[in-house]
């Protein structure tokens, strides 16, 4: 406790670079999966080459990811656009299926209904469609969120700074409270994380909440 | 770059002997399958039973997102520090990363163990009692069967997060694909860290194929739609998609299902 109150300055900075690295990637993955998942619930012939495609890119393992990415890149390894890539490309891979499968969901005779009162089909998708799917994507969002945050604190082996520094250093002094204080940063942010999407999920869908109150 | 890592792959030096190529995979896949195991072991029938009874329900949605919150290599470290000077020899460096690999492989079996019970169509349930089954042959002859794709995505997420966390536990001292990454940092050889990293990568992708492989004969044709047009049980198309893709489908069921009655526990 000491230790953290000594460096309250220090897990603050870091906790800054951690939101940095597992929050825009969210918003980046995001815009990138909406088209895409659009796309493949559009069009069958894309559905399975889509989401088992991006799906795949998901069972690349962090830490390797990290460091091929500056050999693809052509970036130094010590880059944190490596780290902030690398989070994207997760995003993405859990979020197409999520948002096809969300827009899927959206009941036919709603669409239609949308379609005989004049709608265009972006102003359908924009109006309709969209808002619809907001609850199946905010719980894929929610799950990559979380594993995001526990993901970006791996690039600490590679150097990147954010909370998982405080893990290496521990570590390597056999200091427990700079790891335990990490883990605890850590998960306190993926609450936050979970907790805002959670808010804003329910700020875009009023009648979830007038049809729950029954 | 991509010259320097061709070369460092095709050096027959580097596929051979106890650091060689061969002997690493080996050791990530032995470490892999058996926490793998060992966690299945543990959640597989923990979920089921869950599923059924429906008690523990809020116990498992919580530890599912929860648990991914943990960060892995956090988990190691401590873990490594606790255990670590309580054994000796190999053991001080196997076991503690052994410990962090079943933890963490625990909630996404437990889950979709979990999800798919929980997520079987009330009717065929109902059928079951009415055709005079007990609870316990509703949960092994329907209950079971209908949840495998969902239990099978739970294992498969499970094996990611394993082989993932397996190539991190090499700085804690782990063999695996993991040395060749550390090592060839530790010497700042870059090729040596992108060979193993493209190696890694490749065992992940062989392992998730044969997850899906295993899961799409595995699991009755009556619920896949392999077989011609079923018509019962299929009310819940999520468990029919379930052979497609890795990720957390498992999870992102159970948050579904939070969302559901979150109204209840909410507020």
């Amino acid at each position: 406790m000491t230790w953290f109150l000594d460096h309250v300055q220090d897990v603050l900075d870091l906790a800054w670079q951690h939101v940095y690295l597992a929050g825009l990637p969210l918003v980046i993955g995001l815009l990138v999966a909406l088209p895409l998942g659009w796309l493949a619930r559009r069009h069958r012939a894309l559905y399975t080459p889509f989401t088992a495609g991006f799906g795949l890119l998901y069972t690349i393992p962090s830490l390797a990811l990290f460091i091929l990415l500056p050999a693809i890149l052509g970036t130094r390894i010590l880059d944190r656009n490596n780290v902030l890539v690398a989070m994207t490309i997760y995003t993405v891979a859990l979020l197409v299926r999520t948002v096809a499968d969300a827009l899927a969901a959206v009941p036919d005779d709603v669409n239609q209904a949308a379609t005989a009162m004049g709608f265009t089909r972006a102003r359908r998708f924009f109006a309709v469609e969209l808002p619809l799917a907001v609850p199946v994507i905010a719980a894929g969002l929610r799950v990559a969120a979380v594993s995001n945050v526990s993901i970006v604190s791996v690039a600490a082996i590679i150097g990147i700074p954010q909370l998982g520094l405080l893990f290496t250093d521990g570590f390597a002094r056999t200091f427990y409270d700079p790891i335990v204080v990490g883990i605890v940063a850590c998960i306190v942010l993926a609450l936050a994380f979970d907790l805002l999407i959670l808010v804003l999920a329910r700020a875009l869908t009023p009648w979830q909440r007038a049809g729950a109150a029954s | 770059m991509i010259n320097d890592i061709a070369s460092w792959l095709l050096d027959p030096a580097h596929w051979t002997g106890p650091d060689g190529v061969p002997v690493r995979t080996g050791q990530h896949l032995w470490y892999s399958a058996i926490s793998l195991l060992i966690a299945s072991v543990i959640a597989v029938p923990a979920g089921l039973v869950i599923g059924h009874t429906g008690r523990g329900r809020v116990f498992v949605v919580n530890l599912a997102g929860a648990a991914r919150a943990i960060p892995s290599l956090g988990l190691l470290f401590i873990m490594v520090l606790l255990l670590g000077p309580r054994l000796t020899g190999d053991a001080a460096f196997l076991w503690p990363s052994l410990v962090v690999l079943i933890v963490l492989a625990i909630p996404p079996i437990l889950s979709g163990a979990y999800a798919g019970v929980e997520g079987v169509d009330p009717a065929a349930r109902d059928a079951a009692r009415g055709m005079g089954m007990t609870g316990w042959e509703v949960l092994r002859k329907v209950e079971v069967p209908c949840a495998l794709p969902l239990v099978f995505s739970g294992v498969r997420s499970a094996a990611l997060q394993v082989v993932a966390t397996a190539t991190i536990a090499a700085i804690a001292g782990l063999g695996g694909l993991g040395r060749f990454l550390i090592d060839g940092q530790a010497i700042r050889d870059f090729p040596q860290m992108a060979s193993g990293a493209l190696l890694v990568a490749a065992l992940a992708l062989l392992v998730d194929l044969a997850f899906a492989a295993v899961q799409r004969y595995a699991v009755s044709p009556g619920l896949t739609g392999r077989g011609a047009g079923a018509a019962g049980g299929r009310s819940s198309a999520r468990g029919t998609r379930a052979n497609a893709v890795p990720g957390h489908e498992e999870e992102v069921a159970v948050q579904r299902q939070a969302g559901k009655t979150e109204p209840q526990h909410g507020s």
